[in-house]
């Protein structure tokens, strides 16, 4: 018999549990049907950066500045003229009508304002353009020290609820791990009025070049035990939150999907590993779940998801410990 | 019918009738013609089409000539045909056009008339080039105005197609090129009422087809020649009446009147003057205030100049005229008198011989030469030349505008005497080029012309350097029509956009009584006063002056606006103006910005918004003290104790006077001292870099990169510490080449542009902070006294000796003194680094031809020249010939060195006798090919010169003469891409097949920098550039490799920034070769769209990507049958892509239009890839020289 590996994620009925996340691999058209034809049962795509259209607009306008008006002889500048630009996020929002009138599979828009306005405005244009769902891509490196934790908190709560009251397709919102009450964030993200959440953000990692002693952005693909982080969570929140949950980061094999959905995830989402073997992957991934779910005699991914959430496993201290404890009374060996 | 009525300058207004009226365009840039054939690139790139719904095919040529010939050829196989161009460009159309109009053939070209080069170089408006044409057989017609720039354009396609004979169409180059005013503008209806359908329908017919073949362009002989040249007569004769039928049909369609001479004033004058061109606007004022004080005078317009129709001219002669002043804008030397003053007499003497002459006797003609090089020329000076008419014994021939203290021609004019009409609102802004201050005002005039019935009219002046330059806007608007052709004299609201200009200018000098003054000061209502300097408070107070002020910068950088305070203070300005109601002036500012920046995205609109809304509540009135009580004056202009030319002539150009100078300061022969730029101390740096001794590595690296040789280093013996000033700091130096010594880096403050290039080439960095380095960025006014003082020190310190120093070294060139400094090309220039380490090397024996571009304007443009000299007064000489002969105007100079240095040999072999036969071998045989060798040989010299000159013989004055020519000179080409890779190529091939000793240094830009980025063959695939708005289609010309094809020319690829030890050892490997060299140097430039700051990361990049290999090849390893194309740089390591996307010129395209950015950005990878496995094939290839030389 066949293993039925459909889900259900923000309301929307899903093939399989394998979703595309936000990568460079969703900037064109091509790109996304690639990735529906690899198998992906829904795609993310990368986020629209309220920040960068901003810069980006500004740097065009500095850059046609750049020597006019210096001299007589370049009056006008330096470099041609255009009609357009496309420094608005015209581009983006085409690119999301379009997968949608292509593409089979639902198209979720991501999105990363910079205002409050940006934040509606956005939402409300990527909404039109026919998007199946909407990914909020938040995240605040609170670096002053002014800023206190409630303030942080209150303001992806208050962004969560002025997107939510704009549009009316399902809205997810993606965070990173660093609250002091994680789950506590999290009901209050349901409540503001996610349908879903997705866990978790990676941020973009600064390194030291040591030669140069420079700072370098850096990002590096994700590795397997990263998965550690979304799977713990996940677990602990399968339930307790009225949300479909979302994990991403460190979803690399067919055995990583699996240990993700037993901890309760709806979907997973990839995206280091179709960079690093493209993505026709996402169909070895596949094969990989269905053959365990059938060798483990599983009738449906609906019936092991969060099969092994804290509220189901026999000891749900062992998402909680952050440290080893010794015991006296249990017996274990140490694996070797 | 309705017309639109728009805001344009003079270019715009031409070239928008020439791109309707027009099938193929052929154009080149040179100012201030290239906005013509930018805007319509442009419109045909944007699909923009004309009459007939067609989209012009406009072509960039690689030379005005070679855009007469196509011009031509698309003439010939029946295109409608234009063409834009102006001074030497024109020139260069010469011989194209006498076969053009032999051959009438029917087209225009609209020329904003400039200064010819003579004695100098000047890119301002005459008609010197113009009047070089008018024997060709086009047709001449004269705009005077921006409106009729575009009346006259229609008239000059609409005759020129019914009369076959081709039209020249000009106004004034910048007066009216560049004046942004309002005009009706003329409707397709209207052009098409005006071209005959059926005069097109003939011009195609007469194409060349093979359906219907023809033979043009025979060779004839003694035969027939002359009458054929004879046979187009009645096509010539035709001209006036078709020019005077198509003026009529304008006037029909639009009620503005023009015919070929038109008369203006008393009907029944005395004293009239005749002019075209701009100057009209002036004659119109004076003759309008000298006629309601009841004088008997008046202006005869010219508009067609030629076929000069003498009938129609006398018609409107008022049969009363006594005497005439004719005005020349040109200067013919030799002639009888200038063309216009010729044309006028002999069609008096031609009327009166025939018994036409309308009144009863020949009035007495006099002719005055005015307005030069945009010599302004004002409604006083009219008077003059109507004075000086007046007289009994007036001055036959005149100039106006100078003081002519030499031959005494010049007429006084009375500088009190003006047209100031209260109606009309005069508004000075004095700004910086990089603050938007002109783009407002352009934007200010549109909405006084757009929002108001007034009319408007605004003319920008700028600075001749191109860093840190003013620039002054010139704004009237009033209800009638403007007419005043001149500069703001006095102004009833004056505004000065940056406060840094206080100390610098006296910009409240033009202000009249009662004016209002906007100052940009961040120092408040309270705090600004006591920061003015003394003459200006006591302006302020004497003119009873309004005085404002408002933070500018403050309320621009709170809306993200960083230093563009332009909105800001042109809110300000209509605030003060009440030129509208407040309200209406802020949704029209907003109205404006959203359409001239609206397509460049929301975020810009908005920011500029938030400064419009946040200008009004900065604003403040300052409560004027009733005393000046500052102390503080305006900088001199230059230091004291400067030489005397510097003193007389030079500081008072720098000092903005320069008008003032009498013909007698001025040198007869456009020759001037060197070494000047020193005195002009424009310290225009907001923040300088500032060394810390305990972390320098010793590396050179930063003053090899200074593009202003603001940054040095000197090696001296640590005794000399001993007087060294308070902080002036020192380090032990490192390795091995200077034992014993210490050294010092050191800024000369006012020098300095603040860029930064500096401090990012860097390479050593604190232990302890990583952020501060060797050198650093500080805000100059801490350091200012301190540097100031270390300077001069620094100065003082010997020069290293250059005989012991390893000159070929990247340290060793650093420790020679730049004799090429302070230059004011743009801050950081890429190409500036260059041209100052030649001149370390071989500054002291090197002449240099400097082909037209920026390296010219930073090099030669009045009033100073970077060009320096060493303690014992030697250095670089230098000339200018034009763009396109360069490397054959270097040629010659080094045939006359050659000439003259055997010739010397000779003159010395025959004063054997005097100087006896030790030194005269020791001359001949000298071995000169080191700093020693050199110095010795001038030892020699100076051992001969002294015997010599106490012999005194004729043969010994003789060989005195030719002395100097046995020390070896070092012949340097310089120019640009535009230069060698287009206008100038074919001499450089020539120049590199003579095998003569010259170095040809190509500063390549890749693009045409100085007339503002239009794209040339150096241009890269992918690039983004003017007249390739699309990304260039094909790649780049791979000069080097066309040198090389020779095999006995020296060439070498260079990138300072990406390897500077490659750099300094290509120059001296060069230079050292007997033979032609040539050397491509990769210079980044504004044009490419990046931070100049930045600009030696970019070269990294550029050769780590294969964009640009640097590579050597020596034709002496051939020799030595070896290999001779050394390839420099190692295997590409990162794709093209990475490095197009940090260059706007690449980035720009991927937004515009990603799909033809990747497919470009593709072809230009393969390009590299390409290049480099060619490139590495040729490494391993041996070569022998060509055949030996067997002319000798």
């Amino acid at each position: 018999m066949t293993v039925n590996l459909k889900t259900t994620y923000l309301g929307l009925e899903l093939d399989t549990p394998l979703v595309a996340s936000a990568s460079p691999l969703g900037r064109t058209i091509e790109g996304l049907h690639r990735l529906a034809n690899a198998g992906a049962s829904a795609v993310v795509l990368p986020s629209l950066f309220e920040e960068q259209i901003e810069y980006d607009s500004y740097q065009v306008h500095e850059t046609l500045e750049l020597g006019a008006e210096s001299f007589p002889e370049h009056a006008t500048g330096f470099l041609p003229e255009f009609e357009a630009y496309n420094t608005g996020p015209e581009h983006y929002i085409d690119l999301v009508a379009r997968a949608r009138e292509e593409l089979a599979i639902p198209v979720i828009a991501s999105l990363n304002g910079a205002t409050t306005g940006g934040w509606v405005e956005y939402a409300r244009r990527l909404e039109a353009a026919g998007a199946s769902a909407l990914e909020l891509n938040v995240y605040f490196i609170a670096t002053d020290v002014e800023d206190t934790s409630t303030a942080v908190e209150q303001r992806y709560l208050d962004l969560v609820a002025a997107v939510r009251e704009t549009i009316d397709i399902p809205l997810a919102v993606k965070v990173g791990p660093y609250f002091s009450a994680m789950a506590n964030m999290a009901r209050r993200l349901t409540e503001a009025g996610a349908d879903g959440l997705v866990l978790f953000n990676r941020f973009y990692q600064p390194d030291i070049h040591l030669e140069d002693l420079e700072v370098v952005p850096n990002v590096q693909l994700s590795t397997p035990m990263e998965l550690r982080l979304p799977l713990r969570w996940i677990a602990i929140l399968k339930g307790r939150v009225n949300a479909s949950l979302a994990a991403t980061t460190g979803v690399h094999s067919g055995e990583d999907v699996l240990k993700l959905l037993l901890a309760g995830a709806d979907v997973t989402m990839m995206c280091s590993a179709l960079l690093r073997h493209g993505p026709e992957w996402i169909r070895t991934v596949e094969e990989a779940v269905r053959e365990w779910l059938e060798s483990h005699e599983y009738q449906s991914v609906e019936q092991m998801k969060g099969s092994m959430s804290q509220a189901s496993v026999p000891d749900p201290a062992a998402f909680e410990r952050s440290n080893y404890m010794e015991s006296l009374i249990t017996y274990s060996t140490p694996n070797v | 019918m309705d017309r639109p009525i728009v805001t344009v300058d003079g270019n715009e207004a031409a070239a928008y009738v020439a791109h309707k009226l027009s099938e193929v365009i052929a154009i080149y840039p040179i100012t201030p013609s290239t906005a013509m054939g930018e805007m319509a690139d442009a419109w045909s790139a944007a699909g923009r089409t004309n009459l007939w719904r067609n989209i012009p095919t406009v072509m960039e040529m690689q030379s005005e000539g070679g855009a007469a010939g196509a011009c031509h050829g698309a003439i010939q196989a029946g295109a409608l045909t234009t063409t834009f161009t102006a001074s030497q460009g024109l020139l260069l159309m010469i011989p194209n056009m006498y076969k053009i109009a032999g051959e009438l053939s029917s087209t225009v070209i609209h020329v904003s008339a400039r200064t010819v080069a003579t004695h100098a170089l000047s890119i301002f408006g005459d008609h010197s080039d113009v009047m070089a044409v008018r024997q060709t057989g086009f047709a001449m017609l004269a705009s005077a105005s921006v409106q009729e720039a575009q009346d006259m354009a229609a008239v000059a396609h609409a005759a020129s197609l019914r009369t076959r004979v081709p039209f020249v169409h000009f106004f004034d180059g910048f007066r009216t090129s560049s004046e942004v005013a309002k005009i009706e503008r003329l409707t397709d209806d209207d052009l098409r009422a005006m071209i005959d359908p059926e005069a097109v329908a003939a011009h195609r017919a007469r194409a060349m087809d093979p359906e219907h073949p023809v033979l043009r362009g025979t060779a004839q002989n003694p035969d027939v020649f002359f009458q054929a040249r004879e046979a187009s007569n009645p096509f010539h004769a035709a001209v006036p009446a078709k020019v005077q039928e198509s003026m009529d049909e304008l006037a029909d369609l639009t009620g503005r009147r023009y015919r070929l001479f038109d008369y203006y004033g008393a009907p029944d004058a005395e004293r009239v003057v005749v002019l075209m061109g701009s100057g009209v606007g002036a004659a119109l004022e004076a003759i309008g205030r000298l006629t309601s004080e009841g004088e008997k005078v008046g202006v005869l317009v010219v508009r067609l100049y030629r076929p000069f129709a003498t009938e129609a001219f006398m018609a409107v002669l008022p049969k009363t005229v006594k005497s005439l002043a004719v005005l020349d804008r040109t200067k013919e030397p030799g002639a009888l008198g200038e063309p216009l003053y010729q044309d006028v007499v002999t069609s008096l003497v031609e009327a009166a011989s025939q018994g036409t002459l309308p009144m009863e006797s020949i009035p007495r003609v006099i002719g005055g030469r005015y307005g030069l090089s945009s010599k302004e020329f004002t409604p006083a000076m009219v008077k003059a030349a109507l004075d000086e008419a007046g007289k009994d014994d007036p001055k036959l021939h005149f100039t106006l505008g100078i003081v002519d203290d030499v031959t005494h021609l010049s007429l006084a004019h009375d500088e009190e005497w003006d047209t100031d009409s209260a109606k009309v609102v005069r508004a000075l802004f004095f700004g910086l080029g990089s603050d938007g201050t002109v783009g407002a005002n352009k934007n200010s005039v549109k909405i006084i012309g757009e929002h108001t019935p007034m009319h408007a009219q605004g003319y920008f002046v700028y600075d001749s350097k191109k860093s840190g330059a003013m620039t002054v806007s010139h704004l009237r608007f009033g209800d009638g029509e403007i007419l005043s052709t001149y500069l703001i004299d006095k102004a009833s609201f004056v505004a000065c956009h940056q406060f840094g200009l206080m100390e610098k200018v006296d910009v409240l000098s033009r202000a009249k009584k009662g004016a209002k003054f906007l100052l940009n000061s961040p120092y408040g209502k309270d705090g600004t006063w006591d920061r003015l300097t003394r003459d200006t408070q006591k302006q302020i107070i004497d003119k009873q002056i309004e005085f404002y002020v408002v933070d500018g910068y403050q309320v621009a950088a709170e809306a993200g606006l960083g230093g563009r305070i332009n909105t800001v203070l042109q809110t300000c300005f209509f605030a003060l103006a009440g030129i509208l109601p407040a309200d209406e002036a802020v949704e029209a500012i907003k109205e404006s910005i959203r359409k001239t920046y609206g397509k460049r995205g929301e975020t810009v609109l908005t920011r500029n918004f938030a400064a419009v809304d946040g200008s009004i509540a900065a604003l403040h009135r300052v409560d004027v003290p009733a005393e000046a009580t500052s102390t503080k004056r305006l900088r001199p202009a230059v230091p004291d104790q400067v030489p005397d030319f510097v003193e007389r002539v030079t500081s008072m150009i720098i000092d903005g006077k320069g008008d003032l100078l009498p013909v007698s300061a001025m040198p007869v022969d456009g020759t001037f001292p060197t070494a000047t730029a020193q005195y002009e101390k424009r310290s225009i740096a907001m923040e300088i870099p500032i060394w810390d001794s305990e972390i320098c590595i010793d590396c050179a690296r930063c003053p090899l990169v200074c593009p202003h040789a603001a940054i040095r280093v000197k090696y001296y013996d640590p005794a000399l510490l001993a007087d060294a000033p308070e902080g002036f700091q020192h380090a032990e130096t490192r390795g091995k080449d200077f034992p014993g010594k210490v050294f010092t880096i050191q800024v000369a403050p006012d020098d300095c542009t603040g860029c930064g290039v500096c401090v990012n080439i860097c390479p050593a960095k604190s232990k302890e902070e990583v952020k501060h380095k060797a050198i650093n960025m500080v805000g100059k006014d801490d350091y200012l006294d301190r540097e100031r003082v270390n300077y001069s020190f620094f100065l003082d310190l010997p020069e290293v000796d250059r005989t012991t120093v390893n000159v070929t070294s990247l340290k060793g060139s650093q420790s020679l003194l730049p004799l090429f400094e302070y230059s004011g090309a743009c801050s950081g220039c890429g190409e500036t680094p260059y041209v100052k380490l030649v001149s370390q090397l071989f500054g002291d024996r090197m002449i240099v031809a400097n082909a037209t571009g920026c390296s010219s304007i930073y090099g030669g443009n009045l009033p100073t020249t970077p060009w320096a000299v060493d303690a014992d007064g030697r250095g670089p000489t230098w000339s200018n010939s034009l763009f396109e002969d360069n490397a054959e105007f270097g040629l010659g100079m080094r045939l006359a060195i050659d000439q003259r240095s055997q010739a010397a040999f000779e003159a010395l072999a025959d004063v054997a006798d005097v100087i006896g036969d030790d030194l005269l071998l020791g001359v001949v045989n000298a071995e000169q090919t080191s700093e020693q060798g050199i110095k010795d040989q001038r030892g020699r010299v100076a051992e001969i010169r002294s015997i010599l000159e106490k012999e005194g013989s004729p043969r010994a004055r003789w060989a005195l003469s030719l002395l100097d020519s046995v020390i070896r000179k070092s012949v340097w080409i310089m120019g640009g891409d535009g230069w060698a890779y287009d206008i100038g190529f074919g001499g450089l091939d020539h120049v590199m097949a003579s095998g003569r000793d010259v170095n040809m240094l190509v500063l390549d830009t890749e693009v045409y920098s100085n007339t503002g980025g239009q794209a040339s063959k150096a241009t890269p695939r992918a690039a983004i550039a003017k007249f390739a708005s699309g990304g260039k289609v094909t790649g780049k010309k791979d000069l080097g490799m066309i040198a090389m094809a020779y095999g006995n020319v020296y060439v070498a690829q260079i990138a300072m920034g990406a390897n500077m030890s490659q750099t300094v050892r290509a120059i001296a490997e060069a230079e050292s070769y007997r033979g032609p060299s040539l050397i491509i140097a990769y210079s980044p430039c504004i044009a490419h769209g990046i931070d100049m700051a930045d600009q030696m990361d970019h070269q990294k990049d550029a050769v780590a990507t294969g964009y640009w290999p640097m590579y050597r090849f020596d034709p002496r390893m051939a020799a030595s049958e070896e290999h001779p194309f050394a390839l420099d740089s190692r295997e590409p390591t990162m794709p093209f892509a990475d490095f197009a996307k940090t260059e706007a010129r690449f980035a720009m395209l991927t937004r515009t239009n990603p799909e033809r950015a990747d497919r470009l950005f593709a072809a230009a990878q393969e390009d590299i890839t390409e290049r480099r496995r060619w490139y590495e094939q040729l490494a391993g290839v041996e070569r022998g020289l060509p055949g030996e030389d067997v002319s000798s």
